[in-house]
């Protein structure tokens, strides 16, 4: 099989740089070992919410220039501005809805009802302006029967602390009840499913209705079109009380529906998505990389002009941790790390920890090298790279996509030469 | 280091991280809450059953085994193994008549061909279908597939075999059961482009049925048996005739390859590589040169592409889309790839009826919304759901490149 590029990840990076490569008529490939990091999305994309003292951000574009000489956003320079809005152009693009502006944070909610500064924000879910401007007034907390993965009382708990009055209730339809006979498969992608059968939707926004009468806000679970969003746009329309739709714990669903997005949004250009599958090793002549090789295509090799490595952070297996030494485990490629593991973390969980920052070591436009050798071919996108961290500084969504814009850039200047 | 490798399974289940993932794409869940979903059959019961076959769960049994969990999982655990493999390990049920009747595919067929027009016409009858649903729980609303007067192995030693030596290159074809006692032009249709391309088509010299269908009616043993018989075919072929084996079903190849080794624990590791799906050893042909094609001008189609759910855990729907691709006058859609619903038998149970059904609907509402001659797919069972649930037809992607080349011009092209 040959292609132009072979990009290995199907996340937020990998598919980023492979729709904007196909959409300009490069024939891409994405390999990707199952499903990405937006199953477990808290509903939105940050840019920097925080700075080196842990400070709120105010405009991200303008604090980048702040972090460490070592950080991905550092070597897009100026570019961080125009790369952020031709993300938030990209998605639009795809048919995900998204609110907010790289130059100045906005707050979304946590599954546990607290506001965190982010960039960009799914449109039907609740946000605020500043980290202080909680809804005030009568708020009726609403669940579906059963439903753990929405923690109401953390959420009241919060809202009360800032000066709401607090109510719960519970929503019980025959759908959504049947999913009860398993209680472990009473999830936030089944519910939304269910949602979906019949008319079931109907007689969810009748029973909101009626038990939202005489509140100011009614806060409901993000678990609302599976699909498509024409399951949340009917409900607020037909909704009479001002909705506040939180994030629940993973499955994610306005995540699972953004993954499907992009992955068709590829699939339209023209690209081949390959998911299920995992590169096992990789084939190396003159400094380049000739060949790949996966789980599902054997002894049949995969070649392309450019290969992007968009494979993620430890938790996705981009990058694995032995005893004593953090690699790569496709190209075994060079990876920035602390020697000696006891200065990879903190025995304090809540401090800051080293290994989030390693990551892959690249050069000024994101080259992959080989003990120590730069692979002319061999780009990293996202969270694999070197420098970021992303849980401490607010910044995973950024620099996936930012990272992918450019190397898509990158290997365009390379095809027009 | 020795002691974590000595302590991770061959299902992986240990890497399981709890993300939740293979659950938001199981079909069957949210149609049947009686099923506890891939995380919790898979290797959350696995913990379990570890401690007691007491956890075991009868449960499991409405899995369809379609192994999408498998291809949403990020940790590469073998979920649906797990799964298959706890039924086959702790299911004390015993299979009834029904399924044995559905999962001994060759046997049936075998006394079908014989009376092949009585059968057919029986099959189609009301009080026969009515004796079916309410005698043995097969359900009223299936369709049968009909069964031909003439097998393929029939055909083939009557009508092509004397010819196949002539060729420079030499394959092994996998009919498998459904080519052979239902539909025997699919295969004569791959005898005809394997010819034009310059191959010639040898069978086994025994071949049984893969024996998907006698695994998941819990006929382990029968399975087993089966499997040991086409794997010593199979090494006969590739290692001593040094002829690839190239099958059209996705399931036959998908069990032969895959769930040998995992479920029935029959090694083919050496012969693993050489066990192609057709339109995938056609595709790497043309990809990498060795043969030409030429097409007719006069075919003119539109033409959806349906993945089965073993094609998705194979991987290989590349090669299949791309075959469509590339043939001129043929206008391709590609449609969401998802499970339409049949499972192999498991839609032919009279208790799975509505469930397999509900989980092909989204599938059958896209078909019929994109105005296509017809769908193409590798899956005969796939093709079944379709055509019945559906108003369009459905052709194997090999049928469809049969129709769309010109067979004399590009046979004389591969000659030399």
């Amino acid at each position: 099989m040959k292609f132009d590029t072979l990009i290995i990840g199907g996340g937020l990076a990998g598919l980023t740089c492979a729709i904007r490569l196909q959409k300009q008529g490069v024939r891409c490939a994405v390999v990707s070992t199952g499903q990405s990091v937006l199953h477990f999305s808290s509903g939105s994309f940050d840019l920097l919410g925080y700075n080196q003292l842990q400070e709120v951000v105010e405009n991200p574009t303008e604090a980048v220039r702040e972090l460490s000489e070592e950080h991905p956003y550092r070597k897009l320079g100026d570019c961080v501005k125009e790369y952020a809005s031709a993300a938030r152009d990209l998605l639009t693009q795809c048919g995900v809805e998204v609110k907010g502006d790289a130059k100045k944070n906005h707050f979304r909610y946590t599954p546990m009802g607290e506001l965190r500064p982010t960039w960009l924000t799914f449109s039907e879910l609740a946000t605020a302006e500043s980290a202080s401007s909680y809804p005030v007034g009568k708020i009726l907390i609403a669940n579906f029967a059963g439903f753990l993965d929405f923690n109401t009382n953390f959420i009241s708990g919060v809202l009360t602390r800032h000066g709401a009055k607090c109510t719960h209730a519970t929503i019980q339809v025959e759908t959504v009840e049947h999913l009860r006979i398993s209680p472990t498969e009473m999830r936030a992608a089944n519910i939304a499913k269910a949602l979906e059968m019949g008319d079931t939707l109907s007689e969810v926004i009748r029973q909101i209705n009626s038990l939202g009468k005489g509140y100011d806000y009614v806060v409901l679970p993000a678990v609302f079109g599976f699909k498509t969003s024409e399951v949340v746009k009917r409900l607020y329309e037909e909704v009479k009380v001002k909705i506040l739709l939180l994030p629940t714990m993973p499955p994610s669903v306005p995540g699972v529906r953004t993954q499907m997005a992009l992955a068709a949004a590829f699939e339209r250009a023209g690209g081949i998505f390959m998911p299920g599958d995992t590169v096992r090793r990789a084939v190396l002549e003159n400094g380049r990389v000739k060949e790949v090789f996966t789980e599902n295509h054997g002894d049949e090799p995969l070649k392309a002009k450019n290969f992007v490595l968009a494979s993620g952070h430890f938790f996705s297996g981009g990058l694995r941790a032995t005893i004593s030494h953090v690699e790569e485990p496709v190209f075994g490629a060079d990876v920035d790390y602390a020697e000696g593991r006891e200065n990879w973390y903190d025995a304090d969980v809540n401090r800051p920890h080293n290994y989030q920052a390693f990551g892959v070591h690249t050069d000024e436009c994101f080259r992959m090298a080989v003990k120590g050798k730069t692979i002319e071919n061999l780009y990293a996108v996202g969270s694999m790279l070197s420098g970021a961290r992303s849980l401490e500084e607010g910044s995973g969504a950024g620099v996936s996509m930012l990272t992918a814009l450019c190397v898509a850039d990158e290997i365009m200047k390379g095809s027009t030469k | 280091m020795k002691m974590q490798e000595l302590n991770i399974s061959d299902n992986n289940f240990e890497q399981c991280t709890k993300c939740t993932a293979c659950t938001v794409y199981c079909p069957v869940v949210p149609l049947n809450a009686l099923y506890p979903g891939p995380k919790q059959a898979g290797p959350d019961g696995e913990r379990l059953r570890l401690k007691g076959e007491s956890f075991y769960d009868e449960a499991l049994k409405y899995c369809l085994n379609c192994k999408r969990c498998e291809v949403a999982c990020p940790s590469n655990v073998k979920i649906g193994d797990i799964i298959q493999l706890a039924r086959i390990k702790y299911s004390k049920k015993k299979p009834a008549l029904r399924d044995r009747m559905l999962a001994s595919t060759d046997l049936m067929g075998s006394m079908a061909t014989k009376f092949a027009p009585l059968v057919n016409q029986s099959l189609k009858l009301k009080p026969v279908k009515w004796a079916l649903d309410s005698v043995l729980k097969i359900d009223a609303h299936r369709t049968f597939p009909n069964y031909a007067s003439q097998t393929f192995e029939s055909w083939f030693k009557k009508h092509a075999e004397a010819k196949q030596k002539d060729f420079k290159h030499q394959m092994t074809f996998f009919h498998g059961c459904y080519i052979n006692y239902n539909y025997p032009q699919l295969g004569c249709d791959m005898v005809a482009v394997m010819n034009a391309l310059g191959y010639g088509v040898n069978l086994m010299r025994e071949e049984k049925c893969c024996g998907v269908a006698l695994m998941s009616n819990g006929l382990i043993n029968q399975a087993r048996k089966n499997a040991e018989v086409n794997i010593r075919a199979i090494r006969h072929e590739v290692l001593d005739e040094k002829r690839p084996i190239v099958g059209a079903s996705t399931t036959c190849i998908f069990t032969m390859r895959d769930e040998y080794p995992h479920l029935l624990g029959v090694d083919n590791a050496e012969v693993r590589d050489e066990i192609n799906l057709a339109t995938r050893f056609v595709n790497q042909l043309i990809e990498d040169e060795k043969v030409k094609l030429v097409f007719r001008k006069d075919f003119h189609s539109r033409v959806a592409y349906h993945t089965p759910c073993h094609m998705a855990k194979l991987g290989w729907q590349y090669h299949s889309i791309s075959l469509l691709r590339m043939i001129p006058g043929l206008d391709f859609v590609a449609l969401d790839s998802q499970c339409c619903g049949i499972g192999g038998t498991y839609g032919f149970k009279k208790e799975n009826y509505k469930v397999s059904q509900g989980i092909g609907a989204p599938l059958f509402r896209q078909i019929e919304e994109s105005k296509v001659d017809f769908v193409s797919t590798d899956c005969e069972t796939c093709k079944w759901q379709i055509e019945m649930s559906t108003s369009v037809k459905v052709k194997h992607p090999i049928s469809v490149l049969a129709e769309a080349l010109d067979l004399e011009a590009t046979a004389k092209l591969n000659m030399k």
